[in-house]
């Protein structure tokens, strides 16, 4: 199929960027979206132009590195799928398609489609982590935990880190991927140690990052190509209580 | 403080000042029901038979609505700047018209108050009119007298319906939000309270309007 592409380029963080428009030309259905931009970076390449610039890792959707916004959705029209699982059998011959930079102002453009996400890392920095002591390997379930818990813990932590949330917000507020941070280790018992302290932290550490607030629109749920819950919102919410009652009040 | 300082600690305040405020808005509604009853004069007499109470209430009430928008300024000035998207295409999934307006719907909301406090509080809007200054022949405050004067000015009664649409539109996205807020949601509850707050904020619409719209079309009076 032939396809007309409207992407963003842009040379460098501070020079002003522009939609520039390109064909695809003899892109089969099987093709993933990425390997669509690779065919025509080919083309970009040996007509001697610089070929787009855009993230990607594993292109098996776990990594969370390939987010674009594709006709205004990040990660593009499919429910539940990463840029580098999306096959072209979800466009039409002759369709027009525009690919954007995730846009916030936590994610500053690099290049073309690349930004940096350096502000989720440093949320996580603030409290993505447990106790524990090093040295022996501990002995397998020598801490029990429910069914119900792992599984939360587990819904919570299928977040890949991408930044769809982020960028589908009105607001380029981070808290769908707080919250899915916070809830899977608040949900473990090896995570309540510092369960006080790490919602406060990674809350300010989003602020500090200049991601906006919650306004419940619950778009980044819409996009999340893992699908994470917005209960989870709610459970950072709770947490965040929690922490107000029994934290101590130092910060 | 946390609770100030914090993007979630503001939203909490939000959420507490806000479900104050529905609250107010659920009991000031029950109240304008005596009017169907005829009762609304003798109401409004009890309501304020006791200063103090009446006084303790009124600044209870202005706190926490200076509070809800003080925290919603800064909330949406934050969101603004978080976000200079400039998308060229943005396609919006589960945003709703409601959920995007909050700050106007807010905006107009608190321009009503104060017609509203300076027309029926103070009433020094269409003194003429004025509970306070034509008693019934109980002599009470005649409140009915007041209101089926001033509704039966067509521009006067369109002004409250609008007032009324901007807290249905507002109450629609918020009842639901501030469950949310406050962490009092599970994946089970959220399409729940989603479709309550909703139906809330409607029927809470409809219970107002009645009174301005029986009034203009002159199903109601004196
Ligand atoms: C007086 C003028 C008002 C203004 C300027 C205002 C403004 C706002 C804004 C901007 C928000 C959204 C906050 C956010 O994005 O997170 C909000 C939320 C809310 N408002 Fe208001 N509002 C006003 C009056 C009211 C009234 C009269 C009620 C109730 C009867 C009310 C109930 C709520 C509720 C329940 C929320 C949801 C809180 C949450 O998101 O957790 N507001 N308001
Ligand atoms: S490249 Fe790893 S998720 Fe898409």
């Amino acid at each position: 199929m032939d396809l007309s592409l409207f992407v963003w380029r842009q040379q460098a963080p501070d020079v002003q960027g522009e939609m520039v428009a390109y064909s695809a030309k003899g892109i089969s259905e099987d093709m993933s979206f990425l390997e669509m931009l690779d065919v025509v970076n080919e083309g970009l390449i040996s007509n001697g132009e610089v070929p787009i610039a855009f993230d990607h890792d594993c292109r098996e959707g776990i990594c969370g590195t390939c987010s674009q916004v594709i006709n205004g959705v990040p990660h593009g029209p499919m429910e539940r799928t990463t840029v580098c699982q999306l096959h072209m059998r979800n466009f039409k011959d002759g369709d027009t398609i525009f690919i954007e930079p995730l846009r916030a102002k936590a994610f500053p453009i690099l290049k073309d489609l690349i930004v940096d996400r350096g502000a989720l890392d440093r949320i996580i920095q603030e409290g993505g982590y447990i106790s524990v002591h090093t040295g022996g390997v501990p002995d397998a379930n020598s801490v029990l935990i429910s069914r119900k818990d792992a599984e939360t813990a587990m819904d919570a932590s299928e977040c890949i880190g991408c930044g769809a949330c982020v960028a589908a917000c009105p607001n380029g507020s981070a808290m769908l991927f707080t919250a899915s941070k916070v809830s899977h280790l608040a949900a473990l018992p090896q995570g309540k140690i510092e369960a006080d302290q790490r919602v406060r932290s990674m809350t300010n550490a989003m602020k500090k990052e200049q991601f906006g607030n919650c306004s419940n629109h619950y778009e980044c749920n819409a996009v999340c190509p893992k699908g994470v819950k917005i209960s989870f919102i709610a459970k950072l919410n709770r947490e965040f209580i929690k922490s107000m009652i029994s934290g101590d009040s130092s910060d | 403080m946390l609770l100030i300082r914090s993007s979630v600690g503001r939203k909490i305040i939000m959420a507490v000042t806000g479900q104050l405020m529905v609250l107010f808005v659920i009991l000031h509604v029950a109240g304008n029901m005596t009017i169907y009853f005829d009762l609304i004069n003798a109401y409004a007499e009890k309501l304020h038979a006791f200063p103090p109470i009446v006084w303790s209430y009124r600044i209870i009430m202005i706190t926490v609505v200076l509070t809800h928008i003080v925290f919603g300024l800064i909330l949406k000035i934050e969101n603004l700047l978080s976000n200079p998207h400039g998308y060229v295409i943005k396609q919006s999934i589960r945003k709703t018209f409601a959920s995007e307006t909050m700050i106007w719907s807010g905006a107009f909301i608190a321009l009503f108050i104060v017609y509203h406090l300076f027309h029926f509080t103070v009433q020094s809007i269409n003194p003429e009119l004025s509970a306070r200054l034509n008693t019934d022949a109980m002599g009470r405050p005649d409140v009915m007298n007041m209101l089926v004067g001033n509704f039966q000015i067509a521009s006067i009664g369109l002004f409250y319906v609008s007032g009324m649409i901007a807290l249905l539109l507002h109450l629609s996205h918020g009842v639901q939000s501030s469950f949310q807020t406050l962490g009092l949601n599970s994946e089970k509850s959220i399409p729940i309270i989603v479709k309550a707050g909703k139906l809330a904020a409607f029927l809470i619409f409809v219970a107002y309007v009645s009174i301005p719209i029986l009034i203009m079309v002159g199903l109601m009076d004196l």
